[in-house]
């Protein structure tokens, strides 16, 4: 058989080939010639064969069959036999084939032969993919050769040791009594090898770590990469005029894990890194790499604040460079160090906004999270103006959490309530299809809550889908604000801007064009049909109109909307008269929280708070089910089997768990309570809301306390959060009287710890009559920017029965909701 | 660093180094993937890319890519460095290297690769030291079979 052609031949033959079909055609005639020439077991031309079969492996072709004869060069005396044996074995061999353990023994061998190059070859294939069963038998040897004097193979054997300690970490153990001369070494491969070694021991495993400290691996590392800096030029390891950053870094990088949480640690870098800091040189890159990761240190130990703020700096000179590297890494750093450093970050803040025009997607997406950390009360115009504009040109894949970003930044920060509502509409406009679906919840409590807002709102959202309904966040906020406040809009109310003319017919226009349209969702159809619903008592010359509508649906082939149809064709029926009382305006909600998802806590006393806290509020699925709650009260013998899903879905919006609580009512009474006597209590519960005490809660938010209760007389106290301003409790007390005389001259006082500040407005009046036949009402405003628990001390002075009366006591049970 | 990878402008693989156990099928399916990320990257956007839970980290030279894999608590400016360092190393061995030497030389570069790293580490930060161990090891082939003109394979 003639000799195998070389492989360079094979390589300049393969390449002449001009489709793949034809290469393919080779590389099956040369495999099955390099086959046929293992099978007859042929020594001299075995490197070369297995040599060409790694070529071809490369381009992508089957060398599975060469495995055995990889094992067979490794066994081989000759150099040149071993050094592609072990190529082969790296390239074809993996830990998932048992072929790899037979290699096992030839490792052991060459790591003691007397050629160091051999031995590197077996250090070398070791270290890079030797499995846990060789890492385990083989450790003794790597362990032996990490104390040779032979720096060539003392760092080999370093990493090779940290291969095995990543794949056998229980071995850890045995390497550490010749890890210490490591650093001992002029070498500088040896040192850099060695520090990577005690990097990877100490990050995995505390005990490792306590005893570098102890043994002052500290001051020894600060040492080296004293000289390193100190030293002149070294021809042998220098970049660009810096000696050996790659060691440089490394150290660095040690010395921050030593650092972490250790004060005696991180003061014994403290010099050196600020020495490091400031000497650099930043012209190439090569320096940056160094100071990036000097930055990195100094944020991650416990360095004291004017480093601290040097870092910064640096962070900021890099956002400026005009390498795209280089400020890619400095965002993601500041990122990282935003939440600890928030002061010194904000200086950078208009670098920071400017990188959202970066061409680059990553620096965007980096520049847009950073952005929004830094938003705060004082900035948070400017910056929503630089963020909007970015919502406006960004790429798609971003628009959902800019968009979620600037909720959340204008729920926290928005100077007035204007601003608010339209910076809302800007997002929903630009981006409403983007939006969260949890948004739109949200947004419809903000409005509810914005009372005199409601006309100016209405209005700008009218407008807003006048033009275009496609987008479906949007249509729905619209549909519903049109629905609760259609009667705004028709009147020309707006004072905020010009109002516009509009009328009841042009307003269902709109509404039907909604419902008809194929855009819309079958979500946004339901809250467009519930919102012409509740216009039939807002509007007053197109009842009919909406009475034809209504009935229409009612044989929709869409489910949700039949059903919606077929209850309110029944308003229209047989309940008219109750009509006006259901669809009447929702009532303020307050919100308890601001930050995140909201959360309504509503309390009754009786029943089931339980069920309602912890329903979360998502989708916009939630008003649609207010509906059905609502109709549920009705009686459910009358109308088809309503499903009763009042206590697993939570609306979060206005009005929602008003009606959710009326539909627990029912639910948790008999299915068959008769339907009589609940429709004459739907009027007088929805209208006693403000007087019964049973739901005063409800309208809070928060349950009510009473804070005090002695000889007679009884003090209550019922909060409100403010929505603009998270840290102020606003707290209504109500004090009664319960005995057979007046309390007259009635003062009341209180104070409050040091962190908070206490704010007493004129009570209603000094006299309590007696037989709680009245109540005097006094507001306290709490300021509580700590977020404390909240603890209060009053003071009661009043006369009684001729003589006067004082008493001091301390409030303690204030509710969580109150000052959190 | 996880893995190294060359490969041309035509997305021709001349070089894979994988530190990181993983089946063929596998391999084969990220090479494609990270290729084709790679080469639709703008000229002006940043070396780096996030990749699953990794950073890539490529750079150009003249007709190859050459692009690592590397952890996210490692430093991406160091490692084009290191990438950097690997490129001279090989024109310190071949003279001038280009794409051509690469291909025909390939079992070289791996050599030299091993020579720089070891289980995804640098382990010489010595330009002279490193070429020094190869041209030495292939001192060792050379008594074995004659080097230079005709080549042991």
């Amino acid at each position: 058989m003639p000799a195998p052609i070389r492989l360079r031949e094979l390589i300049r033959t393969i390449r002449t080939a001009r489709t793949q079909a034809e290469e393919r055609e080779m590389i099956q005639k040369e495999c099955a010639a390099i086959r046929s020439s293992f099978r007859e077991e042929d020594n001299t031309y075995r490197c070369r064969n297995v040599a060409k079969l790694l070529y071809m492996h490369m381009l992508g072709y089957p060398a599975h069959f060469g495995q055995l004869e990889c094992l067979k060069l490794i066994a081989s005396q000759k150099f040149t036999d071993k050094r592609i044996g072990y190529l082969g074995a790296m390239l074809l061999l993996d830990e998932r084939q048992d072929v790899h353990l037979l290699m096992t023994n030839c490792i052991k061998n060459d790591l003691n032969h007397s050629t160091q190059y051999v031995q590197g070859l077996a250090l070398c294939t070791l270290g890079c993919m030797g499995s846990s069963e060789m890492c385990r038998d083989l450790a003794g040897e790597v362990e032996k050769l990490l104390k040779t004097s032979n720096s060539y193979l003392r760092k080999k054997a370093a990493l090779c040791a940290v291969h095995v300690i990543r794949k056998v970490p229980e071995l850890m153990e045995m390497f550490l009594p010749a890890t210490k001369n490591l650093l001992n070494e002029k070498n500088h491969g040896v040192l850099h090898t060695s520090v990577v070694l005690l990097t990877e021991m100490c990050e995995r495993s505390p005990d490792m770590l306590a005893h570098f400290r102890k043994v002052g691996l500290v001051p020894q590392l600060v040492r080296i990469l004293k000289n390193l800096i100190m030293s002149g030029y070294s021809p042998e390891h220098d970049v660009s005029g810096i000696s050996d950053p790659f060691l440089q870094v490394r150290i660095l990088r040690l010395l921050r894990i030593l650092g972490r949480n250790d004060d005696d640690s991180s003061e014994a870098m403290n010099d050196i890194l600020a020495q490091v800091a400031t000497n650099t040189e930043t012209s190439k890159n090569v320096g940056n790499a160094i100071l990036y990761e000097t930055v990195l240190t100094i944020m991650d130990i416990k360095s004291e604040s004017g480093l601290r703020v040097l870092a910064i700096n640096i962070l900021g000179r890099f956002l400026l460079n005009n390498d795209k590297n280089i400020r890619y890494v400095a965002l993601t750093s500041l990122l990282k160090t935003v939440q600890t450093d928030h002061n010194a970050v904000q200086r950078h803040r208009s670098t920071i906004v400017d990188c959202l025009k970066d061409l680059d997607v990553s620096i965007k997406r980096r520049a847009m999270e950073l952005s929004f950390a830094l938003v705060n009360g004082n900035n948070v115009r400017g910056m929503m103006k630089e963020l909007l504009y970015f919502l406006d040109s960004c790429e798609p894949e971003f628009k959902a959490d800019c968009a979620s970003g600037i909720f959340l930044a204008a729920e926290k920060y928005a100077p007035s309530k204007r601003w608010h509502i339209d910076t809302i509409m800007r997002v929903l406009t630009t981006a409403g299809s983007y939006v969260r679906d949890d948004a739109v919840p949200n947004l419809i409590q903000l409005i509810t809550n914005s009372v005199e807002m409601h006309a100016y709102t209405v209005q700008r959202l009218y407008k807003a889908i006048l033009g275009d309904y496609s987008q479906q966040p949007l249509v729905q906020v619209a549909s519903w604000c049109i629905g609760e406040y259609g009667d705004l809009l028709v009147s020309g109310q707006c004072e905020e801007e010009e109002p516009i003319q509009v009328t009841e017919d042009e307003v269902l226009d709109i509404l039907e064009s909604v419902l008809i349209s194929n855009m819309s969702a079958s979500v946004t159809r339901g809250y467009a049909l519930t919102a012409i619903m509740k216009l039939s008592t807002r509007f007053t010359c197109t009842v009919n109109r909406i009475k034809k509508v209504v009935s229409i649906y009612g044989s929709s082939i869409d489910v949700e909307l039949q059903q919606r149809a077929v209850e309110y064709n029944a308003l229209f029926k047989k309940y008219d008269h109750m009509r006006p009382a259901l669809l009447e305006r929702m009532p303020v909600m307050e919100k308890v929280t601001t930050n995140g998802p909201t959360e309504i806590v509503q309390t009754n006393g009786e029943t089931e708070p339980a069920v309602l806290e912890t329903k979360p509020p998502p989708s916009g699925l939630q008003p649609a089910n207010q509906a059905n709650d609502l109709l549920d009260l009705l009686g459910g013998s009358d109308i088809t089997p309503v499903i009763p899903t009042a206590p697993t879905s939570k609306p979060a919006s206005a009005g929602g768990e008003l009606l959710d609580l009326l539909g627990d009512l029912n639910l948790t009474g008999s299915p068959v309570s008769a339907p009589a006597p609940q429709i004459a209590q739907p009027p007088f519960l929805l209208d006693g809301l403000t007087s019964q005490p049973l739901f005063n809660d409800i309208a809070a938010g928060i349950p009510s306390i009473t804070a005090y209760n002695k000889n007679g007389l009884k003090i209550d106290f019922t909060f409100e959060r403010s929505n603009t301003n998270p840290s102020v409790t606003v707290i209504t007390i109500q004090a009664s009287n319960s005995t057979e005389l007046d309390m007259t001259d009635f003062v009341f006082q209180a104070a409050v710890p040091k962190t908070f500040q206490l704010q007493l407005l004129s009570p209603s009046s000094s006299v309590i009559p007696a037989f709680n036949s009245g109540t005097i009402t006094q507001v306290i405003k709490v300021l509580n920017p700590q977020k404390q628990q909240l603890r209060m001390r009053i003071k009661l002075t009043y006369n009684h029965k001729g003589s006067a009366m004082q008493d001091l006591a301390e409030v303690n049970n204030f509710p969580p909701q109150s000052w959190q | 660093i996880h893995f190294i990878l060359l490969f041309s402008r035509q997305g021709k693989l001349r070089l894979q180094k994988w530190y990181t156990t993983l089946p063929d099928k596998e391999k084969k399916k990220i090479i494609r993937e990270i290729v084709q990320i790679i080469l639709s990257r703008h000229q002006k956007t940043s070396s780096f890319v996030d990749w699953k839970d990794l950073k890539l980290v490529y750079k150009r030279y003249a007709s190859l890519y050459f692009c690592c894999a590397i952890e996210d608590q490692d430093n991406e400016l160091l490692t084009l460095e290191v990438v950097h360092r690997y490129v001279e190393l090989l024109d310190r061995y071949f003279g001038n290297v280009c794409e051509l030497d690469i291909i025909f030389n390939f079992e070289k570069a791996y050599f030299i690769l091993d020579e720089f790293i070891i289980g995804g580490e640098v382990q010489e930060t010595s330009k002279k030291t490193a070429v020094k161990a190869i041209e030495d090891s292939d001192m060792l082939q050379e008594t074995v079979e004659e080097y230079m003109n005709k080549p042991a394979f």
